[in-house]
């Protein structure tokens, strides 16, 4: 699959990529430095940016210079963020991979502030910024609405302040937030969501406000992100125990670059404490592995499976559905290497499913605009 | 308190056939009959201490009762462990002959006492209380039945004092491996800990860890979750945190015949996690280039878990990938006598293993790395 598509590859739209038509759940502009906010920003926040020196404002869980954060060959030749250039990721994302619609998630630091005034109005400003600077320049693009989560009525309000453009496809939070996303402090944000018919994406990243561990602070970054994948079974166990999806029982839930291969353990572990102790949640009427196939969907980058083809057809298996995966290349993040965004080895049906239906299912909005 | 005796004929009837050989239990918490039972062995100091000021957990909001109260009386005993004569579960050595070591051919079982020891946030009285916890499963465990085999409880935050529990003991075969919690104050490959290391690795002791019911951080990376069912997910993340920090740390470089067992915090995340290690190292190395080869790697070689609460795939025989790809020969089982959620040998795999694989599991991982079959 990759040499077929290395060689079809000229620099302009491919249109023998076998992503051709692919709806890529996950890819990030960057923002390169508040500056960019500016005219989006009311006099107040303009001053006190200035004031305040908050130039870079580059989210902790990806410091632009990691090599996660930027593939070599995705980094702006100028050393600029990798992410920030829209002529960049036309070509090597949109084009490239022949995409029919990316859905843009922007990390910023807006989203772990602790003053929540200061973060409404800087997601208000990265949002507009998300609106005026790509989604306008690109008929492709689609976008998360980045949300104040310290603050869940400002991050209502945010929803339904843009919920009228049906470019925003999704509502956005981090996966280390101040509480278990199930708690009910979280709720008005789901009550718009549903309203407005956007799944809750749960990013990787982190708000900072506990340690990444139950033993504190790794000392390195690969430890950081590589306990991301507790934190996604957290979320997954605290929506399904709080009863959200009691609540609010058309809702969807995206893991972004959440890995995938760690979901059939959770499933299992969780299934039996299930059988087990379900008296302490009654409002939980069915197996967790069930509400999690009808409820929860995963971006496949990082996948985070084995090298051995035949492996990897029996932990996604596991997964005990087809429905629960969504093309992504996580551009610029490094995942993979070259075009290959998917493994080798997926059947025609699964392909189809993980690159078109599946992203078509998880977002009704991208449904509505499909030509 | 209604207590059922498992020896019944009806439910004998009804039990399948468990292996035709010993099986090692690597998971049995004994429990004393009484406070005064461990005070015993405490000096009059600390025993006035505890009287008045009693033992500080971090992070436990409320006293005499776990964070997470459990769903079964006893904060999660088996309903029918209640001995007959009376005392707590697992506290009457007769009854847990009959109800676990006869019951199911247990011929070695590894105690894995849960001493406060091991996480009071004062850390003379919990070197004291460790000491306590060793002297107890000699006098009331150990020297009774030799079926049953000790550990050496520390007082992992003050690693002076673990290692010189661990000096104590190391002579004494009746102790077979040192007992640590999961959620350590800071991750388990940090250098405060490598003192133990370098003692366990000294007196070829493994290092068993098993989560605790209460922590130094909040029990997730994104606050305090309500429910005693998610706190039980989340039993599985610190073993993960524990094999992350000990292979990014460098540990096994540096302790290359180092070897850990994870007691009840489950198994079938390790092949994913091995490979998410392996993929973030080829693209992070240099961030930590003492890690000189793939982290999973290191994990094969140095890692052990326990099979209770075994995962329950929802097709059974998905759960024989698992095995495979984590290798049968780091698999041991575990009852958790007598915690809520018991597996017992007959019972606990809803899969049919390989007879190899199930002498494996049931037995010789666990003669071979404890040591059993020598005198």
């Amino acid at each position: 699959m990759r040499a077929r598509f290395r060689r079809a590859y000229t620099g302009a739209i491919v249109s023998d990529s076998p992503y051709l038509g692919a709806i890529d759940c996950d890819i990030h502009p960057a923002i390169p430095g508040t500056s960019a906010l500016v005219p989006y920003l009311d006099g107040y926040w303009r001053e006190m940016r200035v004031l305040r020196e908050m130039e870079r404002m580059d989210l902790m869980s990806y410091p632009p210079t990691s090599p996660l954060s930027g593939r070599a060959d995705w980094r702006p030749k100028d050393g600029g963020t990798p992410g920030a250039d829209f002529c960049l990721l036309r070509e090597q994302a949109l084009d490239r991979f022949g995409l029919r619609y990316a859905i843009c998630n922007c990390l910023y630091g807006s989203q772990a502030f602790y003053d929540e005034n200061m973060a409404a109005a800087f997601c208000r400003a990265t949002n507009e910024w998300i609106r005026r600077e790509w989604l306008d320049r690109d008929p492709r693009l689609r976008a998360s609405i980045v949300l104040p989560a310290q603050n869940p009525d400002l991050a209502a309000e945010e929803i339904e302040r843009l919920a009228g453009d049906k470019r925003f496809v999704q509502a956005l939070v981090l996966s280390r937030c101040e509480l278990p996303l199930g708690r009910k402090f979280y709720w008005p944000i789901y009550r718009a969501a549903e309203r407005h018919g956007l799944p809750i994406g749960i990013h990787a990243g982190s708000m900072f406000r506990h340690s990444p561990t139950q033993s504190g602070h790794p000392s390195f970054y690969i430890e950081d992100y590589a306990a991301q994948t507790q934190a996604f079974a957290v979320q997954v166990a605290s929506f399904i125990s709080e009863g959200v999806f009691a609540k609010f029982p058309e809702m969807k839930v995206v893991l972004i670059e959440s890995g995938v291969t760690w979901l059939p353990a959770v499933i299992w572990r969780f299934g039996k404490d299930w059988r087990g102790i379900r008296a302490e949640v009654p409002w939980v009427k069915s197996a967790p592995g069930d509400i999690i196939r009808h409820h929860v969907r995963l971006t496949v980058q990082p996948l985070d499976g084995p090298s051995d083809a035949r492996d990897l057809e029996r932990i996604l298996d596991h997964l005990g559905s087809e429905d629960v995966l969504l093309f992504s290349t996580d551009y610029p993040h490094w995942q993979f290497e070259d075009d290959a965004a998917l493994p080798p080895g997926l059947s025609e049906r699964m392909l189809r499913k993980i690159l078109f239906e599946n992203p078509l299912a998880a977002y009704p909005r991208l449904k509505e605009t499909v030509q | 308190m209604t207590t059922h005796s498992v020896a019944s004929p009806e439910r004998e009837a009804s039990r399948p056939k468990g292996p035709s050989f010993g099986v090692v239990d690597c998971d049995i918490h004994p429990a004393p009959s009484s406070p005064a039972e461990l005070a015993q062995f405490l000096p009059e100091r600390w025993r006035e201490h505890l009287t008045t000021y009693g033992v500080r957990m971090p992070n436990q909001p409320t006293n005499n009762i776990v964070p997470y109260p459990r769903m079964a009386p006893g904060h999660g005993m088996r309903m029918d462990s209640w001995p007959p004569n009376g005392g707590f579960p697992a506290s009457d050595l007769e009854f847990m002959r009959e109800q676990l070591l006869n019951a199911c051919d247990i011929e070695f079982g590894i105690l894995q006492p849960l001493s406060s020891g091991s996480m009071t946030t004062n850390q003379e009285l919990g070197a004291e209380l460790t000491n306590a916890m060793n002297e107890w499963q000699l006098a009331k465990w150990t020297t009774k039945d030799k079926r049953l085999k000790a550990a050496i409880c520390v007082p992992q935050e003050d690693a002076a004092s673990a290692v010189t529990a661990i000096e104590r003991y190391s002579a004494n075969r009746d102790f077979v491996h040192i007992a640590i919690p999961t959620r350590t104050m800071e991750p388990f490959g940090r250098k405060r800990y490598w003192p133990i290391f370098e003692a366990a690795q000294h007196f070829n002791l493994p290092i068993c860890m098993h989560a605790p019911a209460t922590g130094y951080h909040c029990n997730t990376p994104t606050g305090w979750v309500s429910y005693y069912i998610e706190e039980h997910v989340a039993f599985a993340n610190p073993p993960q945190t524990i094999v992350t920090s000990m292979i990014m740390e460098g540990v096994f470089e540096r302790f290359p015949r180092l070897r850990v067992v994870l007691v009840e915090g489950g198994f079938a995340w390790v092949p994913p996690l091995a490979w998410r290690l392996d993929s973030l190292w080829k693209r992070m190395h240099d961030e930590v280039p003492h890690v000189k080869r793939a982290p999973s790697e290191y994990l094969r070689e140095h890692f052990w878990f326990t099979t209770q609460p075994v995962e329950e795939s929802e097709r059974p025989a998905d759960l024989l990938d698992t095995i495979r790809w984590i290798g049968p020969d780091r698999l041991m089982f575990s009852t958790d006598y007598p915690h809520w959620d018991f597996d017992d040998p007959a019972r606990a795999f809803k899969v049919e293993l390989s007879p190899e694989d199930r002498k494996a599991i049931f037995r010789e991982n666990a003669v071979s790395l404890f040591r059993l079959d020598e005198k």
